[in-house]
């Protein structure tokens, strides 16, 4: 995705956030700063605290201590409805006894603003979302994907400086939800106002954010661009939850910098760079690469890096095929992923194999 | 094509299964709700039948005529005490149903949205009343109204009044102080389950729109439990109307009821068929405003939008 030339003003700044219930923590010393413009996502599994932050910012939940400032204004003791935010419910939370039109323009009452221009805004608004000429629709008569627009159109037309969006898709079926995920991203995109998606859909937030936020058990793991989630997570917990990776345990050898160099079992000596937040653990290492970096050697093909191995099992996915190859000296056999173009799907179980890598493919990680 | 071919007759027998459980679920249901269909039938539907029937009847002395006459609702209709009568009970049911609705909105409010985890033993605490009878209740009110009552000695002790107000009992503000407090519970009950079923995001979609707690009550939370209010006031409004016990307690002179006039014919008055006369006039002028409450209030909650 080519980088935009984005402010870098911050929008939204997370001070040292805590939410105790009791004695349990749903959000713990969590700090974040989300800039002007951004489509920014948080993300992690259910209960990680993702929410949770979003209604603080929303102001329907107050942090047990830390600060909320938005666009440079303290949000502490401003109460919900004026806060300069505005929310798409998960539920869409659409008025049932009000049409299209009416929950669109619901918020525009407060404005007083005079009927042309109320009636402009909401028509702009519906526009935004595709839902030209359905004002008059009653609430109950809009399927899934169009309340969804609705609540998207009632919060944008209220020109909020963010967005919040919590889980604003996951009612939605798979194709809808993937136009959806287009859709939502161009128009981020043509109003400029910052949004914050939360998702437990990984595929979600990669496909969707500028920077997304990974969150487990009320504490912040890593913040970064969807790509150096993707390939540089800071520990096994990011990398497992963003899709497959093979672990490899490794010893570190050398250390130079901010790179290192580590003796593996299967993939002999590596020099890899050193996360920031990798955290030492005597001289052992953990090394991760994702199914996909692994590529098949067919026939003679030769490769500068190979490991060898047999195939244990095999998983059809129509594209592709998951095959499990188990590499003399590495604890858990690999998972590889290759495409189905060459006949993947047709390597029997039992058979040699080799498998090309990329040392570069190869990131340290804390445990 | 031979999976379609394979599934087509597959279908049928288990689309003639299903028509027949179906039927045996119909037959199930009328199975089920017979005895109480049977028990309206006999002592409701039957009984009306009667009244009805004795409503074009005429009464000499002990023996009913059975010739067709419509004297009954001309008097009825015609004779200005019945006419005041029915006005009264109309007015009293109307003006117990608006208080009754009016208190009974916060109680229900607050138990649905800040009863918390004791919402039960709340709705627990509402029912208590009634483990007492409604004659109890009512005479209750005599001894608090009365010239002696409580009220009268309480405002006598704090120096309010000099002498006894015979102003509190005997006349149609008592009958509308105790008919609302009788009725209070069967108000809470219907506002209290339309609250219930009012999604809580919505309320907060409402606050995050900019509304602050009165704006978003009047615009999300009142209209949305209108069903509620509708239902609290035909529960009360209706039987109110036929209420006897409560004005002939605490009513006096001022408070009597059209159902009291409806009482005397058949008792002392002996004559049924006027009195049959009276009761099928109110049924239908209860349900005529019955009706027109429901239709007033419903555009009235859609104007307010």
């Amino acid at each position: 995705m080519p980088e935009r030339s984005k402010s870098e003003r911050p929008m939204i700044e997370i001070a040292h956030v805590t939410r105790s219930y009791g004695a349990f923590k749903a959000l713990d010393d969590a700090s974040l700063t989300i800039r002007e413009g951004e489509f920014f996502s948080l993300l992690g599994p259910s209960g990680c605290g993702k929410t949770t932050l979003l209604r603080m910012i929303a102001g329907f939940d107050n942090p047990t201590s830390g600060s909320i400032a938005v666009d440079g204004q303290e949000m502490l003791g401003i109460p919900a409805n004026r806060r300069p935010t505005n929310m798409v419910f998960q539920s869409y939370a659409i008025f049932p006894h009000l049409n299209v039109e009416q929950n669109v323009g619901y918020g525009l009452k407060r404005l007083r603003l005079d009927a042309t221009e109320e009636k402009r805004r909401v028509e702009e608004a519906l526009a935004q979302v595709s839902l030209t000429g359905l004002g008059k629709r009653g609430a109950t008569e809009l399927s899934g994907g169009q309340r969804q627009r609705v609540a998207l159109a009632r919060a944008l037309v209220m020109r909020p400086k963010v967005l919040l969006l919590d889980e604003p898709l996951s009612a939605l079926d798979k194709k809808l939800r993937e136009q959806m995920q287009v859709e939502l991203r161009r128009l981020q995109q043509a109003v400029g106002i910052t949004f914050i998606l939360v998702t437990h859909d990984q595929y979600e937030a990669l496909a969707m954010s500028d920077r997304i936020a990974v969150m487990f058990g009320g504490k912040i793991a890593q913040v970064a661009s969807p790509k150096e989630i993707y390939q540089r997570p800071v520990n096994r917990q990011v990398a497992d939850f963003l899709g497959g990776m093979n672990f490899v345990k490794a010893e570190i050898v050398e250390e130079n910098g901010a790179s290192m160099t580590v003796d593996t079992l299967g993939f002999g000596r590596v020099k890899t760079d050193k996360p920031a937040a990798f955290v030492r653990n005597g001289k052992a290492a953990t090394l991760g690469i994702r199914p996909e970096r692994l590529r098949v050697l067919w026939d003679d093909a030769k490769d500068k890096h190979e490991v060898a191995g047999t195939v244990v099992d095999r998983h059809y996915f129509g594209e592709i095929t998951h095959l499990i190859v188990d590499i003399p000296g590495l604890e858990k056999p690999l998972s590889v992923t290759e495409t189905n173009n060459f006949g993947a799907d047709d390597i029997p179980v039992g058979a040699p194999i080799r498998l090309a890598y990329d040392p570069d493919a190869l990131v340290a990680m804390a445990d | 094509m031979t999976a379609a071919a394979e599934g087509a007759p597959a279908l049928r027998p288990a689309q003639s299964r299903r028509t027949s459980l179906l039927q045996s679920e119909s037959a199930q249901g009328f199975a089920l709700i017979s005895p109480t269909f049977l028990y309206a039938l006999v002592l409701l539907v039957v009984p009306i039948l009667v009244v009805i029937a004795h409503s074009f009847w005429t009464q000499n002395y002990l023996t009913i005529d059975r010739t067709f006459t419509l004297e009954n609702y001309r008097i009825a209709l015609t004779e200005p005490i019945y006419r005041d009568l029915l006005m009264r009970s109309l007015r009293i049911s109307l003006l117990v149903s608006f208080f009754t609705v009016v208190l009974a909105y916060p109680i229900a409010f607050y138990i649905s949205f800040h009863g918390g985890r004791h919402k039960g033993l709340w709705l627990f605490l509402i029912t208590i009343p009634f483990w007492t009878s409604y004659l109890l209740r009512v005479m209750s009110w005599k001894v608090i109204l009365g010239y002696n009552g409580v009220l009268n000695s309480g405002l006598l002790g704090l120096g309010i009044i000099d002498e006894p107000s015979t102003a509190l009992l005997y006349n149609t503000s008592a009958v509308v102080i105790t008919l609302t407090h009788a009725w209070a519970a069967f108000a809470i009950l219907p506002i209290f389950v339309s609250l219930e079923k009012i999604d809580r995001t919505l309320i907060e979609a409402a606050t995050d729109l900019g509304d602050g707690p009165l704006r978003r009550f009047m615009r999300v939370t009142l209209p949305l439990s209108v069903p509620g209010i509708v239902s609290a006031i035909l529960i009360v409004m209706i039987p109110t109307v036929g209420d006897f016990v409560t004005p002939r307690l605490v009513g006096g002179k001022d408070g009597v009821m059209i159902a009291n006039a409806i009482q005397a014919q058949f008792g002392k008055g002996a004559n049924w068929p006027l009195g049959a006369a009276l009761s099928v006039t109110t049924m239908a002028i209860v349900t005529m405003m019955a009706a027109a409450t429901v239709l007033i209030i419903r555009s009235a909650a859609r104007l307010a939008r």
